[in-house]
C-alpha cells in the first residue's frame, strides 16, 4: 500500500520529456534573444513620453468644430465600402466557381486558387499604395483596393461552400441535358445563395472598417481626413475622428450581426 | 372526375408567394437605389477610371522583371517582420489571459471588473494596427519596438475576446467539483478552467500569429519597422523592379506562414 503515490500531478501537455523541455527551452531562447537584440533607445522613449503627453493634451478635449468635414469623409467611406462590396461580389462569384475543385477543371481551378491566394496575401494598405500610384489619389483607388480585399475573403469562403454542395441537383440537371451555365444557375446558385448573402453583409461591414485605414495612404474616405488631421497636428480633430470611427464600427458590427442572424 | 380536379388546380408552380416576391423585388430595388446613389455622388474623376487599365498595365510593365539585387536586405527585413509578429503575439497572449479572465461572465470577480475587461477588449479591437503604430512611433520613435507594441495592443483585444468566449463556454462541472472540495480560486482556474480552454487557446494564438504576420508587413509604412520600410523606400524612389521583388517576398512569407500555422494547428489540436 505504501508504494502507491498519495499525490496526483497534472499530466504534462507534451508527453515526451525531451520534446517538452526542448520546446520550452527553444521558445525561451528565442524570446530572450530577440528581446535582447531589440534596439530600444531609452532616452528616446523618455523623450517620447513627453511627446505622447503633448499629443494627448493636444487631443483633449476632442474637437467637433469641423463636423461637416467629418461627415463628408464618412459618407465617402460608406460609398467606397458599398461600391467595393458590390464590385467585389461581382468578381468573387465567377472566381469562386473557378476555384471550386468539384466544378472547375484542374488548370482553371489552379488559376482561381492562385488569384485568391495573391488577393489574400497582401494587406489592404499595400494594395492601396500600389493602386494610388497607378490610378491616382482618391476614392477610386480605395474602392479598387477593397474590391481586391473582398475577393480574398468572399471568393475563398464561397469556393469552400461550393465544394460542400449536394451534388445530386447537378447530376439531375446534367442528366436532363442542361448546359454548363444552366447547371450553375439552377443547381449550384440556389444552394450557395444564403452563404453569399451572409458573406456580402459581413464584407460590407469589413470594407467600411478597412476603408478607414486605406485612406491613410491616400485612398480617400475618412482615413484621408484622419491622416490630414494627424499631419497638421490637429490632434483634437484626430481624436474626434477616431472616436467617431470606433462608434460607427461598433454600430455597423451590431447591424451586420443582427441581419446575419436573421437570415441564417 | 380527375379531369375536373386538374382544371381547378393551378397550372403553374412558383417558388415564392406574391408577398415574398414583392419583398424580394423591393430589396433588390432598394439595393440598386443605394448603389446608384453611391455611384452618382462619389467624388471620382471618371477620366482616371477609364484610364485605369492602361495605367495598371504600365505600372506592372515597369515592375518586370523583379530586381533581386537588394535581396539580402529584403530578407533581413523579412526576418525582422517575423520577429515583430512572433514576439508581439507571445507577449499579447500572456497579457490577454487576465483580460479574458475578467471579461468572461462566469469568471469575472465583479461587475466593475467585467466592464473594465470589456472596455479594454473593445478599445483594443476598434483601433486599427496602423493607427496604434502611428501613436507608438510618436512615443518610441521609428523602429521595430513601436511595431511590436502596436501589434501587441491590437492583438490583446482579439485574443482576449475569443479566449473570453472560450471561457464562457466551459463545462461548469469540474469547477463545481473543485469548489466542493474546497480548492482555492487559483487552483480552480489552474485545474478546472485552464485544461478546458487549452485547445481554444492554442488555436486562437496560432490564428492571431498568422494575422499578425500579414499586419506587420505594413507597419514599416508608418515607420514602425519591418519589410514595409523597404517597400516604402522603393516606392518613393520609383524603383518598381525592387517593389516587385518585395511584393514577391511578402507573398512567399504569407504562404509559408499559412503552411506553418496549419501544420501547428494539426500538431496541437
Amino acid at each position: 500500500m505504501s508504494t502507491v503515490k498519495d499525490t496526483w500531478k497534472k499530466p504534462p501537455f507534451i508527453a515526451n520529456p525531451v520534446m517538452r523541455y526542448g520546446l520550452y527551452a527553444a521558445v525561451a531562447i528565442y524570446f530572450v534573444m530577440t528581446l535582447a537584440t531589440l534596439p530600444i533607445d531609452w532616452d528616446r522613449v523618455a523623450d517620447g513620453m513627453s511627446r505622447a503627453q503633448r499629443i494627448f493634451s493636444g487631443a483633449f478635449p476632442p474637437s467637433f468644430d469641423r463636423a461637416g468635414l467629418l461627415f463628408d469623409g464618412f459618407m465617402e467611406s460608406l460609398k467606397i465600402a458599398i461600391l467595393a462590396t458590390v464590385g467585389g461580389i461581382a468578381v468573387s462569384v465567377p472566381l469562386a466557381f473557378m476555384a471550386a475543385g468539384n466544378i472547375a477543371v484542374k488548370p482553371v481551378y489552379l488559376l482561381g486558387r492562385g488569384i485568391i491566394i495573391v488577393a489574400r496575401s497582401f494587406h489592404p494598405v499595400i494594395v492601396a499604395i500600389i493602386f494610388v500610384k497607378a490610378v491616382g489619389f482618391g476614392p477610386f483607388a480605395g474602392a479598387l483596393t477593397l474590391v481586391v480585399y473582398s475577393i480574398g475573403f468572399v471568393a475563398k469562403l464561397l469556393a469552400e461552400r461550393i465544394e460542400e454542395i449536394d451534388f445530386g441537383q447537378v447530376e439531375a440537371m446534367r442528366s436532363a441535358g442542361a448546359g454548363f451555365i444552366a447547371t450553375l444557375a439552377y443547381a449550384v446558385m440556389p444552394q450557395i445563395m444564403p452563404r453569399l448573402v451572409g458573406l456580402g453583409i459581413y464584407q460590407l461591414d469589413s470594407n467600411l472598417r478597412a476603408s478607414a485605414v486605406v485612406g491613410i495612404v491616400g485612398a480617400g474616405g475618412i482615413g484621408a481626413t484622419l491622416a490630414n488631421a494627424f499631419g497638421r497636428y490637429d490632434y483634437d480633430f484626430a481624436l474626434a475622428i477616431t472616436m467617431v470611427i470606433v462608434g460607427v464600427i461598433l454600430i455597423s458590427e451590431a447591424v451586420s450581426g443582427f441581419i446575419r442572424k436573421r437570415i441564417a | 372526375m380527375t379531369n375536373q380536379s386538374l382544371n381547378q388546380t393551378l397550372d403553374h408552380w412558383s417558388r415564392f408567394t406574391l408577398r415574398q416576391r414583392l419583398m424580394r423585388y423591393g430589396g433588390l430595388a432598394l439595393t440598386l437605389l443605394i448603389v446608384g446613389w453611391a455611384l452618382s455622388s462619389i467624388d471620382v474623376i471618371w477620366a482616371w477610371v477609364w484610364d485605369a487599365p492602361s495605367q495598371m498595365a504600365d505600372l506592372f510593365g515597369r515592375m518586370m522583371p523583379p530586381d533581386p539585387s537588394n535581396l539580402p536586405s529584403i530578407l533581413e527585413a523579412i526576418w525582422q517582420t517575423v520577429n515583430i509578429a512572433t514576439l508581439a503575439t507571445m507577449i499579447a497572449v500572456v497579457v490577454s489571459l487576465p483580460v479574458a479572465y475578467i471579461a468572461a461572465q462566469n469568471t469575472t470577480p465583479n461587475k466593475f471588473a467585467l466592464w473594465v475587461g470589456r472596455f479594454i477588449l473593445v478599445s483594443s479591437r476598434s483601433v486599427n494596427t496602423i493607427i496604434w503604430a502611428l501613436l507608438f512611433v510618436a512615443i518610441f520613435g521609428p523602429g521595430i519596438v513601436a511595431g511590436i507594441v502596436a501589434i501587441m495592443f491590437r492583438s490583446i483585444g482579439f485574443l482576449g475576446k475569443l479566449l473570453g468566449e472560450a471561457i464562457e463556454e466551459i463545462d461548469r462541472k469540474p469547477v463545481e467539483a473543485l469548489e466542493a472540495c474546497g480548492a482555492s480560486r487559483f487552483k480552480i482556474v489552474l485545474y478546472a478552467i485552464v485544461p478546458q480552454v487549452m485547445p481554444a487557446f492554442f488555436a486562437v494564438a496560432i490564428l492571431r500569429w498568422d494575422i499578425n504576420l500579414r499586419e506587420s508587413t505594413v507597419l514599416g509604412l508608418v515607420g514602425a519597422g519591418g519589410i514595409g520600410m523597404i517597400l516604402q523606400g522603393a516606392i518613393d524612389t520609383f524603383n518598381w523592379p525592387e517593389v516587385a521583388m518585395v511584393l514577391l517576398t511578402i507573398l512567399a512569407l504569407v504562404v509559408v506562414g499559412e503552411v506553418v500555422s496549419s501544420f501547428l494547428r494539426k500538431k496541437v489540436l
